[in-house]
């Protein structure tokens, strides 16, 4: 028997290829899209207004009232508006780093700075987070600091959402960056820099381009990490995300078809995004 | 390679800043673990080692832990399986469909986490009437798991190429010697490093756990629990000052082994394959 | 190397397929799940031999066995002393209860007045006999036979405990005293405080305005704070939009509103008296004072309920017991930090003053509280369903905060 299936494989390998794929195409569409599906069904149903329960009929009122009720885009707006913010500032963190790294440090200082980087990727998000609402509360380390120059924090809000979501996921595009910084050969910077190229310039028409697959690739991150989180806009600051409107409604409201039509509009814009980064090559950079 | 004196000060300065920013809210949470009061002030009043004994005393913390390590084996073995079998395929055969593996297995973790905890959450009430179990989370963490794996697997075959593999068979060896001594010990280093990424990313998540536990407390949410419980603030940060202590030894292994010669020549690219925790 | 490997792969995926298969039969095994209705038996009439477990849903911080903090354990004794191991789900909101209830496979539940009536209605309790349960004798005359745990003069389940949401204000900030709502929800005083007045985040606040509106818009017609029709349920989400102006942040776990009064964030809002105490315990904190207005105010009041597909009654009748003794009932309530249900605990808790602080025998106190429910369609009177429900409610908070 075994020797017969071993044989069949040999002649055939179209069947060593489905058996192969069987396991994670299986898995991932089955489990994964399968879920997905059943969510956007979901989205599709009703609440009964007098029981509370949902009512499996179809139709598109979640969707229309989404619309409808300006509320629910003022969120997503503020949503992607911030991601986008986080993605950029990260992007501007990562760049020196990522070069200094790639580029200009020892062997050892560069594993050093690898640890350093990968450190807190490894360390727990809430107690980050937490960390972060002990430093900018009114009595916290952010207002010492800068009560003796006269200044103060930003406090609660939208700025500290921004700036906790952006040291959270800073590691995601450094290590892409880096990657991305060292695998442009030395020879193309000198190269640039031999034929009269200034530093801002090497870095513009050189630099930039070859390392823009490897921003993408950690701009997926940053980005779609700030699209889906409700925990840190609830943790620092009373702001609402897509994540927290489809969190209270689904969590305390039981109301998963309202849930559920939100949550197709940071699938749709993700789809988009990844289609985006796949054409730029990002794939090839993660 | 010349890089002029004041790009290099630039550069310098620009590193300073990131390294700053990525370790001062560590340090603070260093600094809090030690803090004699409750109360979460700045500057704090005095230093006592009194909250790691009721740390190490606290049997809620254990049993989290060891949910959690549970729970991550399980999702990287399942992800390790899975990844790998995706990564033969799609850098060994040419076939219709290919390039949109690489889209399926990214999905999961580019998607917002309460997308994906959500979609499992009613397959699994909704449609199969399963209970919310240490079962279902490992369900939910091997999926977005499978791209750590998947990501360092094809990275490595695509470097190493089939010539070995080739020659291998040429001089006679089957199918499976040709895997043990040949395949296997090139994708080994990068498949361990996978399977530390995987393990981190399961150890450290909450928003799809959130949706898939069940009255399970892994690690994460025994700290979001009791982070709203005042009292119990001060053995939360000994808890996250630990963590950070321990990630030491993950990172220490990971670089090694993204270091050794015959794997990836940087360090970051399996690093950036985790570019990918969870949330 | 094109077809060599396949014994290699052969066997990984047999093993894919193998996990497949256990992940498939992982998923087949329980289909028994409930469709509720319980089949209105009566109460159990003797208490037989424990079934040596009980499987609760309850709210965090309710059942106890010294795994959140070794010194904080009302469960151990009793599995010892009764033979019953108790298994515990948290159960995050009212609707989860509910849910989980109508599966079946739980012995009791501690409900909060809004899940109390669905839980009734519904036929996933049965009524409790009182006669069973000793200790039922000592708990305060007010929380027995009320709406939410009593129906048609039958009982449905056994008090736990009450608080109430209080107003709470930054001594040093806030001048002069406060006595009304009016300090947060009146425009114009609260933009004296603008960006240091809290909120509950969570949609049930929405009642503290109708509250409010209550004593200040007469021709309203608020009766009860849950049952808004939608001209009331418009005036009152209209006034938490005007407030949202002068909110700093919304708290929704008390260590969050603990940190923004002891750190100067926030200096008026509503507040849990157990916030209140850890605040003025604080040393580096500023004063504060935690009132109740004179329109009154919002809270909860729990019960504990047996399901009507209970496994293990006797079980669950011996813990319903074990809940509400002196000891055991002194020691959550100090822990959740509310008022206990049994007039013999006040003499058990640690702190001494803890009945006193957190009104236990204070019915006057009590009369003047509106504990939570859940909004239904159904307003209760001649008004028919056209109530807004809870789901509104949920959009309405969407909307309020922005």
């Amino acid at each position: 028997m075994g020797r017969r299936l071993t044989g069949f494989l040999w002649r055939h390998p179209r069947a060593q290829l489905g058996l192969l794929l069987s396991g994670p195409v299986g898995w991932l569409v089955i489990a994964y899209l399968g879920s997905l599906a059943v969510l956007f069904v979901a989205s599709l149903w009703q609440l009964d207004d007098f029981s509370g329960e949902i009512v499996h009929d179809y139709g598109l009122q979640n969707f229309q009232e989404l619309w409808e009720t300006p509320v629910y885009r003022t969120i997503v707006g503020r949503t992607v508006a911030i991601a986008a913010a986080v993605t950029v500032t990260d992007a501007i963190l990562a760049f020196p780093i990522a070069f200094y790294m790639a580029k200009v440090a020892t062997p050892r200082v560069r594993a050093l700075l690898v640890v350093a980087v990968l450190m807190p990727l490894w360390s727990s998000y809430l107690v980050k987070v937490y960390s972060w609402r002990i430093m900018l509360q009114e009595s916290g380390i952010v207002n010492w600091l800068l009560e003796p120059f006269g200044l103060h924090g930003p406090g609660f809000g939208n700025v500290a959402t921004w700036l906790v979501f952006s040291y959270l996921w800073l590691p995601f595009m450094v290590l892409p960056i880096y990657a991305g910084l060292e695998r442009i050969p030395d020879s193309v910077l000198d190269a640039s820099g031999d034929l009269g190229g200034k530093p801002w310039m090497t870095f513009r028409r050189v630099i930039l381009p070859l390392a823009l697959p490897a921003v993408v690739a950690g701009s997926i991150f940053t980005f779609s990490l700030t699209l889906g989180d409700y925990i840190t806009p609830q943790l620092v600051s009373s702001t609402q995300f897509i994540g927290n409107v489809v969190y209270a409604n689904v969590g305390i409201a039981n109301n998963l078809p309202l849930a559920a039509a939100f949550a197709t509009v940071p699938v749709a814009i993700m789809i988009v995004y990844l289609l985006i980064a796949r054409r730029l090559g990002a794939f090839e950079s993660l | 390679m010349h890089i002029s004196d004041g790009t290099r000060l630039m550069l310098r300065i620009g590193t300073g800043i990131t390294l700053a920013f990525i370790w001062i809210p560590l340090v603070v949470i260093g600094i809090y673990a030690f803090n004699e009061s409750r109360s979460q002030a700045w500057p704090i009043e005095g230093l006592t080692t009194e909250w790691f004994s009721k740390a190490f005393d606290n049997p809620g913390v254990r049993e989290a832990v060891w949910t959690s390590v549970q729970a991550g084996l399980g999702a990287t073995a399942l992800a390790m399986i899975l990844g790998t079998l995706a990564a033969l395929a799609v850098s060994r055969y040419r076939f219709f469909g290919r390039e949109t593996i690489s889209f399926l297995v990214i999905l999961p973790i580019a998607l917002p986490g309460i997308v994906t905890g959500m979609a499992l959450n009613s397959t699994f009430t909704q449609v199969l009437n399963v209970d919310l179990t240490l079962f279902t989370i490992i369900v939910g963490h091997a999926t977005f798991c499978i791209v750590v794996v998947y990501n360092n697997a094809v990275a490595r075959l695509r470097r190493t190429g089939t010539s070995l593999e080739e020659a291998s068979q040429d001089l006679g060896a089957d199918g499976w010697q040709t895997f043990r001594h040949i395949t296997l010990p090139s994708l080994r280093s990068a498949l361990v490093a996978g399977a530390l990424l995987a393990f981190a990313l399961s150890f450290d998540e909450i928003i799809v756990t959130t949706f898939t536990a069940g009255s399970e407390q892994t690690l994460p949410i025994w700290i979001f629990t009791n982070y709203s419980r005042p009292n119990q603030l001060p053995i939360v940060n000994v808890v996250g000052l630990l963590l950070i202590l321990i990630s030491i030894i993950p990172v220490y292994l990971a670089n090694r082994l993204t270091q050794d010669p015959t794997g990836t020549a940087a360090p970051g690219a399996g690093g950036a394959a985790a570019a990918a925790s969870a949330h | 190397m094109k077809t060599g490997q396949w014994r290699w792969w052969t066997a990984l995926a047999a093993l894919t397929l193998a996990l497949a298969a256990l992940t498939a039969a992982g998923c087949g095994d329980d289909d028994d799940g409930g469709d509720g209705g319980g089949d209105e038996s009566a109460a159990l009439q003797k208490l037989g031999k424990g079934e040596g477990e009980v499987n609760l849903i309850a709210w965090a911080g309710y059942v106890e066995d010294g795994s959140t903090d070794p010194n904080v354990d009302w469960v151990s004794d009793f599995e010892k002393e009764t033979g019953c191991k108790v298994n515990t789900k948290i159960g995050n909101t009212s609707d989860e209860m509910v849910t989980l209830m109508r599966t079946g496979s739980y012995d009791g539940v501690s409900a909060s007045g809004d899940a109390t009536r669905r839980l009734i209605a519904g036929g996933d309790v049965d009524p409790v006999n009182v006669d069973l349960v000793p200790n039922y004798k000592d708990i305060f005359p007010a929380l027995k036979n009320q709406p939410w745990n009593t129906v048609d003069d039958v009982n449905y389940g056994i008090p736990h405990g009450r608080g109430a949401n209080l107003l709470m204000y930054n001594k040093d900030v806030v001048k002069p005293a406060p006595d009304s709502w009016g300090a947060v929800l009146d425009p114009a005083e609260a933009a004296k405080y603008k960006g240091k007045v809290t909120a509950y985040d969570n949609p049930i606040y929405i009642a503290d305005a109708a509250l409010y509106l209550k004593a200040t818009q007469p021709d309203l017609g608020i009766d009860n704070v849950y049952e808004l029709d939608d001209k009331q349920f418009n005036a009152a989400v209209d006034l938490l939009k005007e407030q949202r102006d002068n909110i700093g942040e919304y708290w929704s776990d008390y260590t969050k509103e603990q940190a923004a009064f002891t750190g100067g964030d926030s200096v008026i809002g509503t507040t849990w008296q157990v916030i209140a105490n850890l605040v003025q315990a604080d040393k580096k904190s500023p004063p504060v004072e935690a009132i109740l207005p004179k329109e009154g105010a919002t809270g909860w009041s729990d019960t504990w309920m047996i399901s009507s597909e209970a496994e293990h009654p006797n079980c669950m009748y011996e813990w319903m017991n074990h809940i509400v003794s002196p000891k055991a009932n002194a020691a959550v309530a100090e822990w959740f930090g509310e008022a206990p249900a049994n007039e013999k605990s006040c003499a058990l808790t640690a702190n001494k003053d803890h009945c006193d602080i957190f009104h236990a025998d204070d019915e006057q106190f009590f009369d003047q509280v509106a504990y939570w429910q859940t909004p239904t369609s159904d307003c209760g009177d001649d008004r028919g369903s056209t109530c807004k429900d809870y789901s509104e409610w949920v959009k309405a908070w969407t909307e309020i905060k922005g």
